[in-house]
């Protein structure tokens, strides 16, 4: 092992700010679905909302970026690309909320089915419009903020970042205040947790998960956009490569709370950042012995079933998680 | 406490009665209404397409020979799910069963080149068997003794599983005499034999497995432990059974019926080990189908020939209108997801 080229200050700064960039769209779709999983609903299909929300972001940033708007607004073919990647994940979570809360279906079967239509329904469309070709976007350059990323190696780290990610550990923060000190956050929880009794005392359940679906979609749209739009300037089939699944694995690590949901995305974002460190050092360095890149590739789906086997108190989980509402019924 | 709310009490109970049987048949027209939508965002005449599609499939005996080819695996992991999910043992890892099934069989076929035909491909297709049961059994251990959801663990045995294949066909396995990332090609006396035409063991395999599974789960003591377990009401604890032997079995079992679909592919189809492209996805399709099939293992049949169908029509459509042949897989979730939505309607007008 190149020891002296990984202990130093450069290759630490390297990894950690990376790692934070990687952890971006995990991040966002664990978010929503706390909120969603909050609520009483398992939303399994969130690799399905989040693919759709890429390829729904990229494809309006890229017509966008070949317009006449965007010959005149540089910036609007992104920014609109990430607001149309909220609206495709919101789309999917209708979907969702129409089968789950409203017709009352199976979570589970209805997750796993929309995670298909994600991706299959997001390669037809890429395909139909791109054909093999592949289209890029500009992306989104990074902002380093006046003054304080000038601090050594913390500044370097956390303030180097392009502006979503700064409006992504925003959002955590709006999430938490949102489900801890509102109203609406108060009745999202109580909904999760006793349906019957939130009901009684005058909430509407429908609407409240309604409203919780569509956060969480609409969160795990975004996380979808920024791979798409600001992070990889593209779309491919598959892209998500499973960041939806690990969100929902996520969710249960962090025990439904924003905060800790947050933290557990940075352990991914830093474990996919090592990985690719690794996968260039060792072609640079290791040569001929070098881990296979495949095995680099597995970390991530370890990470997921290592974080999992942390034990869950029963009364971390929303009571009411997966089970369909029915009125006057227990 | 039963206050029955006024609106669900006027609502005619017929709906239900009609609706519910029906729902399959409804959610693949209204699948067809929206696949027609797509096909004309595509500028296709739609008529021409379907019609494209139908030939395509069914047009002659070597269309039909090849749906059914197509449908072999779909069957297969179809059965195996319809089992687990008796038992609501959720083994969405099918994918990667399919890839580490089919890497076993490819050992056992690359090693024992000698061997005759007769000893050789029930070797291959038990090494598949026990390839994708193993696959299987980390997340039936991980769920039964440390209560691990299976439904995140199978699904990530799945990158996993094709990634570790992917590896092994560009380095230890990896055919000397070829520069892609291939295993050495299977012996003559390794492959799938045809029976009638281009229809190989696998179909008569596919073919005798229904009514077996059908039995197992309707007729066995493992099958009527996982319908209690699955039932998930106290009757499995009031009769004494262990759910941890039923939920391990499910899924070991799916496992090893889609780890058989691998090895079928790769023996007969591709003739050696490969990456990515050695599945059509079946893992996920099987999913589709086996809860279209509502878990009927003869129903299971029927509906992975209509999904055998679709994914070839929408081949022969590629070629001729440069459609792209993933709308089969999009179509065959909204299938899912109206019938899904028709039973769920169905359901509330019965109440």
């Amino acid at each position: 092992m190149p020891w002296d080229t990984i202990l130093t200050w450069t290759f630490f700064i390297a990894l950690v700010t990376a790692g934070i960039r990687l952890a971006i769209p995990v991040m966002l779709a664990t978010l929503g679905e706390v909120v969603t999983e909050r609520s009483g609903v398992v939303n399994l299909g969130l690799e399905g909302v989040m693919i759709s929300g890429g390829l729904a972001g990229f494809l309006t940033a890229y017509t966008v970026e070949n317009s006449a708007l965007g010959q005149a607004v540089p910036w609007a073919g992104t920014w609109l690309g990430i607001f149309a990647g909220i609206l495709g994940g919101m789309a999917m979570g209708l979907v969702l909320a129409l089968l789950c809360v409203t017709l009352k279906a199976d979570q589970v079967v209805s997750g796993v089915t929309l995670v298909l239509l994600g991706v299959g329904m997001t390669s037809y469309l890429y395909r139909q419009r791109f054909s093999s070709l592949t289209a890029r976007v500009s992306g989104l350059e990074p902002w380093p903020v006046p003054g304080l990323s000038r601090i050594p190696v913390i500044g370097e780290i956390l303030f180097n970042h392009d502006v979503l990610t700064y409006i992504s550990f925003i959002l955590v923060a709006v999430v938490w205040f949102f489900l801890y000190r509102k109203t609406w956050g108060q009745q999202i929880r109580a909904v999760g947790e006793h349906p019957a009794a939130a009901e009684t005392s005058g909430v509407n359940v429908s609407q409240a998960r309604y409203i919780a679906i569509l956060i969480g979609t609409g969160l795990a749209g975004l996380g979808g956009a920024v791979l798409t739009v600001a992070q990889l300037s593209l779309f491919r089939e598959g892209i998500t490569a499973g960041k939806g699944w690990i969100a929902v694995a996520l969710v249960i690590f962090a025990r439904w709370r924003p905060e800790l949901a947050l933290l557990g995305a940075l352990l991914f974002g830093l474990a996919d950042s090592l990985q690719y460190r690794i996968q260039a050092l060792d072609t640079a360095q290791l040569g001929a012995r070098a881990i296979p890149y495949e095995f680099l590739l597995m970390l991530p789906y370890f990470l997921t079933l290592a974080v999992l086997l942390t034990r869950v108190r029963k009364t971390d989980t929303p009571a009411a998680l997966g089970r369909p509402y029915v009125k006057g019924k227990r | 406490m039963n206050t029955i709310p006024e609106r669900r009490a006027a609502r005619p109970i017929e709906i239900g009665k009609w609706l519910r049987p029906a729902a399959p048949a409804l959610g693949v027209i209204a699948a067809l209404i929206v696949g027609t939508g797509l096909l004309m965002l595509a500028k296709v005449d739609p008529v021409m397409a379907y019609g494209v599609m139908i030939k395509g499939a069914f047009g002659g005996p070597r269309q039909i020979q090849e749906t059914i080819l197509k449908a072999v695996p779909l069957v297969l992991v179809a059965l195996g799910l319809s089992v687990a999910l008796h038992g609501r043992q959720w083994n969405i890892g099918g994918e990667g069963q399919y890839f580490i099934g089919a890497l076993f069989g490819t050992l056992v076929a690359v090693t024992f080149t000698n061997w005759p035909a007769i000893l050789l491909i029930p070797a291959t297709l038990l090494a598949a068997m026990v390839g994708g049961g193993l696959w299987a059994a980390i997340p039936a251990y991980l769920k039964v003794r440390r209560g691990m959801n299976e439904i995140i663990s199978t699904l990530m045995l799945n990158y996993i599983g094709v990634l570790l294949v992917e590896y092994l066909v560009r380095g230890p396995l990896q055919d000397p005499e070829s520069f892609l990332p291939e295993s050495a090609q299977f012996v003559q006396a390794a492959r799938m034999p045809a029976v009638v035409g281009r229809l190989h063991l696998g179909v008569l395999l596919a073919l005798l497995l229904a009514p077996l599974v059908y039995l197992l789960i309707w007729r066995t003591p493992i099958g009527f432990r996982l319908r209690a377990v699955g039932s998930q009401s106290k009757v499995a604890r009031t009769a004494g059974i262990d759910p941890a032997w039923s939920i391990a079995f499910a899924l070991i079992f799916s496992g090893a019926l889609s780890g058989l679909a691998g090895i079928i592919e790769v023996s007969y189809l591709h003739t050696r080990l490969k990456g990515a492209s050695i599945s059509g996805g079946y893992g996920f399709s099987g999913i589709l189908v086996a809860l279209i099939s509502r878990l009927n293992p003869f129903a299971v049949l029927l509906v992975a020939v209509f999904f055998a169908a679709l994914t070839i029509g929408m081949d022969a459509m590629h070629s001729l209108a440069k459609v792209p042949a993933t709308l089969a897989d999009a179509l065959q979730a909204l299938v899912v997801l109206f019938v899904l939505a028709a039973e769920a309607i169905a359901r509330r007008g019965e109440q």
